[in-house]
């Protein structure tokens, strides 16, 4: 009998890294498809919805081509979605990048501006652009995050971080200048990430790894 | 606003809170199918595949890289897309990539090609408004804005393209200035006057740039040893320093670069 190879859907929408990610996930022996068919999206056994650019922007691209009751309704399925970087953000139920914006509304919260001073006062570079420590809390467990130490190192770039309005949805967070960002987020079957895991070396694909080897719950 | 020419690295204290940890970036300049390595941008030398050298890197740990074709100008288009996606097929960090881009669409087939940055130079100096329509069409954190910065007799440092050789006119500090205000998101500082002599980054041109933009730099120019990329840390606040010749000389390696700086008491990635 041989090992099923997993197939992970990626929402195509003209707003994402989509070489990078598909080949992340080929890498760790994944089946990739990319698509914005309605149907194909509502039937794939796990989704990962990319995002670069602009909040408002990447809810504008989905909304035009009529893919937001399509993400809504795969949240409620109990399938693994995971929302990548502004992928992730969206997730939210509000962004303030460029005016304010609704997101999917799929976890409590918002995502706001990146605090511009440190805790001494001084000003911060912003965006904030680099490989930052994962402060896993109760992240420890969720099976995305499994097998990765606790000083694990992954890369951002972001000038805008995700305030969730429940707490215990934030698996892990990461420090810029002294404030605490949301890096990992997690409700029921929906995740985002705020980091780049298709970017961030043999850490980024053992998560890439063990999202592919999620099933629905 | 800028510091007068004799402060120095011990009478100065940085604008911005520096990087918690130090990206440390090889830098592949491409010509052709070669990677090529040069003094002062000029007198290539041919050193071999740059997807072999790129791999390599990955393997030892580097956090990042950059391509420049460096003839791209010269003919008016990138030939790296070819190089981008063989070298992202099995390179998983961010890479950026520079040489000819001058539209949304020469950006936009790099970006599709696995590159997760754009660096503009000679288009974005003829005509800047290239710089806003990048940041409105991907997000500025693609947006690198890519400086050849020549020191000038009074000590001010005057922007240059199509490596070193020609001149626009445009002061450095002025020129990041207006590109960071644009929508760049970050800035790739060259010395053509220390690139290739392995003598050390112009850390006072360094320490200007960090000081008047609010978006990350990086040094590059003139890396010859772990001590220069400490200087352009301690004494310039380099958000990343890019390496050239110290790696494809086989004269460094990326995990004795970390380790020494991180024993210096420069953060870097614990890869």
């Amino acid at each position: 009998m041989t090992v099923p190879i997993p197939t992970v859907t990626v929402v195509d929408y003209g707003r994402g890294n989509l070489f990078s990610i598909r080949r992340a996930f080929e890498e760790v022996g994944a089946k990739v498809v990319l698509t914005d068919n309605p149907q194909t999206i509502a039937e794939a056994p796990r989704l990962v919805l990319p995002g670069v650019g602009a909040f408002g922007d990447a809810m504008a691209e989905l909304g035009r081509r009529e893919l937001l009751p399509v993400l809504k309704a795969y949240a409620a399925s109990g399938k693994p979605l995971l929302g990548i970087c502004v992928g992730m953000q969206i997730l939210f139920d509000a962004g303030e990048e460029f005016g304010e914006h609704d997101g999917l509304g799929l976890l409590p919260g918002r995502v706001s501006p990146i605090p511009d001073r440190d805790e001494a006062g001084r000003r911060l570079k912003v965006p904030h652009i680099g490989w930052n420590r994962l402060s896993i809390g109760s992240g420890a467990a969720d099976p995305l995050l499994a097998g990765l130490d606790h000083d694990s190192q992954c890369y951002f770039v972001h000038s805008f971080a995700a305030r969730p309005g429940d707490l215990s949805n934030c698996l892990a967070e990461t420090e810029y200048g002294g404030h605490r960002l949301t890096a990992a987020v997690r409700r029921d079957n929906v995740w985002g990430f705020q980091f780049h895991p298709e970017k961030s070396g043999p850490t980024g694909l053992s998560i890439v790894s063990n999202f592919s080897a999620l099933e629905a719950a | 606003m800028t510091m007068s020419e004799t402060a120095t690295a011990q009478d100065w204290s940085p604008a911005f809170a520096p990087a918690e940890n130090v990206r440390l970036i090889a830098r592949l300049d491409v010509k052709g199918e070669n990677l090529i390595k040069g003094v002062h941008l000029e007198g290539l030398r041919k050193l071999g595949d740059p997807r072999e050298f790129a791999r390599r890197y990955y393997e030892q740990g580097i956090d990042e890289l950059i391509y420049i074709d460096v003839v791209a100008s010269l003919y008016g288009r990138n030939n790296l897309v070819d190089v981008v996606r063989h070298t992202s097929e099995n390179v998983f960090i961010p890479i950026t990539v520079g040489g000819g881009i001058r539209s949304v669409e020469d950006a936009r087939t790099l970006l599709l090609s696995g590159a997760d940055k754009v660096a503009v130079n000679t288009a974005a100096v003829a005509r800047p408004e290239l710089i806003n329509e990048l940041a409105a069409a991907f997000g500025s954190q693609c947006v690198v804005l890519s400086v050849e910065a020549i020191r000038q007799t009074d000590g001010r440092w005057k922007a240059h393209t199509d490596n070193g050789r020609e001149k626009t006119g445009r002061d450095v500090i002025e020129w990041v200035t207006e590109a960071a205000e644009r929508g760049a998101g970050e800035v790739l500082v060259t010395s053509v006057d220390k690139e290739g002599t392995q003598t050390g980054f112009d850390t006072a041109l360094i320490r200007e740039v960090t000081d008047a933009v609010g978006i990350p730099a990086i040094a590059s120019g003139g890396m010859g040893s772990v001590a220069h990329l400490i200087e352009a840390v301690r004494d310039a606040n380099a958000d990343a320093v890019a390496m050239a010749h110290v790696l494809h000389y086989g004269k460094l390696e990326i995990g004795e670069i970390r380790d020494a700086a991180g024993a210096a008491g420069v953060g870097v990635r614990q890869a």
